[in-house]
């Protein structure tokens, strides 16, 4: 996935400015910011839920437009995307038909157990704790097997199982040639994930981002670099 | 960045031309034009009914415009022209009806007739009624805007149909009243063209103040959204 | 296209067959209005058989009104509609879905609560216009359902969506209301002077054209998140 100078108006405001991005096949891509620094939008764009208002955006060497859907993209939001009337299983199920998976009900099955939630396939997902239901999310964003993941907060409210899980199925993604586009606000996951860390401040993105090829800790220098955007320049761009 | 859009210059000529038109509206109205031959004086209502009624389609038509101007171009000045001109809209239509209510009392003998334009005049207050809730109730500026534009190019084309299913349910059914001829005298004729226009820069005046209000409010929304934004990171 | 319009679809019965949420609260609904309607005008002093269908479409828009408002909260509520944007194919068959759906639902609820109303307000059903009935009320629903889902997308993402819906809708069951119910007192046929339900079953397709084109024309406006 590739991002060249690209722009989105909402309203009046300008909340993404020319910001330049490429997600290589087999990386992990994370864009680290505050809130409210254009990050969501910038997942909608790579998601196709909005077209830029300027620039332009590739996935798999394709332009992005206004109703851009590819079975090969995983979207992981904020919130579930599950009914709370249906089972784990029923939801899981009715994902993975809706992305054309062969034997959509035991793709299902194989995931729900891969995030341990076997025992509780057949409850509906509205009496999952918040765990559990942010696991069978989890499970929902990788139903179709996807090579470019982007990734909301992933790991906000995630216990220690299931975030080892995600990083491993993260890794598993990229170890299979694909790309990954992660965004948070934590420190410590842009490190322990990123091949690359790039900072997203006001809608403007750090160039050229933060690599492990660099001098010295990756974590030392994506803080600082972090630091020196969030205190040092003070309102950028205002 | 881009440029920003949001003043509404107007100069106050306009409004003192328009205080005169009022004046000689008011004038023509309740000193000039005779007393009808039938309804005496009460026939004067007619000329604000007429008045407020010609604004209205004249403003709602810019509510149109102004939506359809919005999902094209997304800029939200478009959106504030359609808000105004709705808003203003209602309040003529308002209008329309209380002196039509009060008119039909008088002519007619009752406050209120199923006649189809009078039934459809409810149905479009009660609409542009429902726009303004769909407005206020909608928290996301620009979500706000889109929202709003679908219903208003939706609503354009549910009047007319409304008017001739209404039509067709009082034709087939005998009726009380279906036509009220009114023939005018020419000083009558007068007094309505100028209370028409009268009304129509009553309409612009109230569109441009309430223009200026939103794109205020548009702004110190924006600027609120910009000081806002590092505050609560992390 | 195909797939996705099958798999929401699916879904979507799923889930009524599930939570049963829907269709119980539509067909309480208008149950509830013959009840109250049978019981707060007199039918000893009123003849009800002419208002009938008058009743009977107050009823089913009413309900309508609840029905295609759930559809759309259930997607709004953990954002799955947002799942349902980013999966493959077409949004159209979205759309479409949740027409079909509204329409299903409407529908038989519409055929499980005439029976009832037909007891309850004494009406004198002569036996073999049921199919032409079956087809007003279908295509009074048809053009109901077509605003109504596009209006349905919209309150779920405002405050109070739930009691803004019916006010958006009503204006625009005007139509629907005296168009149907004319066609449907026709059909009944015994209003005096007769009516012939020809000339409002035209127009309430023609007014089905127009309102289930526009939506199509229009929704893409409204799924931007």
């Amino acid at each position: 996935m590739s991002a060249v100078a690209v722009a989105k108006r909402l309203g009046e405001r300008l909340v993404l400015r020319d910001v330049t991005l490429a997600v290589p096949a087999g990386s992990v891509v994370v864009v680290l910011g505050p809130n409210g620094s254009g990050k969501s939008t910038l997942l909608k764009l790579a998601a196709g839920l909005w077209a830029p208002s300027r620039g332009r955006l590739e996935r798999f060497g394709q332009v992005v437009g206004t109703e851009a859907t590819d079975p090969r993209v995983g979207y992981l939001g904020h919130r579930s995307f599950l009914y709370g009337a249906l089972s784990g299983l029923d939801n899981l199920t009715f994902y993975a038909r809706l992305y054309g998976v062969p034997r959509p009900r035991e793709r299902a099955a194989r995931l729900l157990a891969e995030v341990g939630l076997r025992r509780f396939q057949h409850e509906p997902v509205r009496r999952y704790s918040r765990g559990m239901e942010q696991r069978a999310a989890l499970a929902r964003a990788f139903v179709a097997h996807p090579q470019l993941l982007l990734l909301d907060e992933p790991y906000t409210g995630l216990d220690v199982g299931a975030t080892g899980l995600l990083d491993q199925w993260i890794r598993r993604t990229t170890a299979a040639g694909g790309a990954v586009l992660l965004i948070t606000h934590h420190l410590d996951e842009a490190a322990r994930m990123g091949d690359r860390v790039g900072i997203l401040w006001r809608g403007r993105l750090e160039d050229p981002p933060v690599t492990r090829d660099g001098p010295g800790g990756f974590r030392e220098q994506v803080a600082r670099t972090y630091e020196a955007r969030f205190h040092g320049s003070g309102p950028s761009g205002a | 960045m881009t440029k920003r859009q949001t003043r509404v210059r107007t100069g106050t000529w306009w409004l003192w031309l328009m205080a005169a038109i009022w004046v000689v509206a008011l004038y023509l109205n309740f000193i000039y034009t005779p007393d009808a031959k039938y309804l005496l004086s009460s026939e004067r209502i007619f000329y604000v009914h007429m008045g407020s009624a010609t604004a209205m389609t004249f403003v709602y038509g810019i509510t149109f415009v102004a939506s359809i101007g919005y999902l094209w171009r997304r800029r939200l000045a478009w959106d504030r022209w359609a808000a105004a001109s709705a808003e203003v809209g209602t309040l003529l239509t308002t209008m329309v009806l209380v002196s039509g209510i009060i008119w039909g009392r008088t002519a007619w003998g009752s406050w209120w007739t199923w006649d189809p334009t009078i039934t459809t005049t409810l149905i479009l207050w009660v609409l542009f009624l429902g726009y303004l809730l769909l407005r206020d109730w909608t928290d996301d500026r620009e979500r706000r805007a889109r929202y709003a534009s679908v219903l208003a190019i939706v609503a354009f084309f549910l009047v007319p149909l409304d008017y001739y299913a209404v039509y067709f349910l009082k034709s087939i059914h005998p009726a009380v009243i279906t036509t009220h001829g009114v023939n005018l005298a020419p000083s009558m004729v007068l007094a309505m063209l100028v209370s028409m226009v009268a009304f129509m820069f009553l309409a612009a005046a109230w569109i441009l103040i309430r223009l200026r209000l939103l794109a205020a409010q548009d702004y110190v929304q924006e600027i609120q959204d910009r000081v806002r934004t590092p505050l609560d990171s992390m | 296209m195909g797939r996705k319009y099958g798999a929401i679809l699916l879904k979507d019965l799923q889930l009524e067959i599930r939570s049963k949420e829907t269709w119980v609260a539509m067909v309480a609904f208008a149950f509830m209005v013959a009840l109250v309607f049978g019981i707060a005008v007199n039918p000893v002093r009123v003849r009800l058989a002419p208002v009938f269908p008058g009743v009977l479409w107050v009823a089913y828009l009413f309900a309508g009104m609840l029905g295609v408002g759930r559809g759309f909260e259930q997607e709004a509520r953990d954002d799955a509609l947002t799942g349902l944007l980013v999966a493959p194919g077409d949004r159209l068959a979205i759309f479409l879905a949740k027409l079909t759906v509204a329409f299903v639902f409407m529908f038989t609820m519409e055929l499980l609560v005439l029976p009832f109303m037909v007891v309850l307000l004494g009406e004198p059903m002569p036996g073999g216009i049921l199919p032409l009935l079956a087809a007003t009320l279908a295509l009074g629903t048809v053009g109901f359902v077509g605003v109504g889902t596009l209006f349905a997308a919209m309150a779920a993402n405002t405050r109070a969506g739930s009691v803004l819906l019916p006010v958006l809708l009503v204006p625009f069951s005007v139509p629907v209301l005296i168009l149907a119910t004319e066609a449907t007192a026709g059909i009944l046929g015994h209003v005096a002077p007769a009516v012939d339900p020809w000339p409002w079953l035209h127009a309430l397709m023609a007014y089905d054209v127009v309102f289930l084109g526009l939506p199509l024309v229009l929704y893409e406006f409204i799924w931007e998140v």
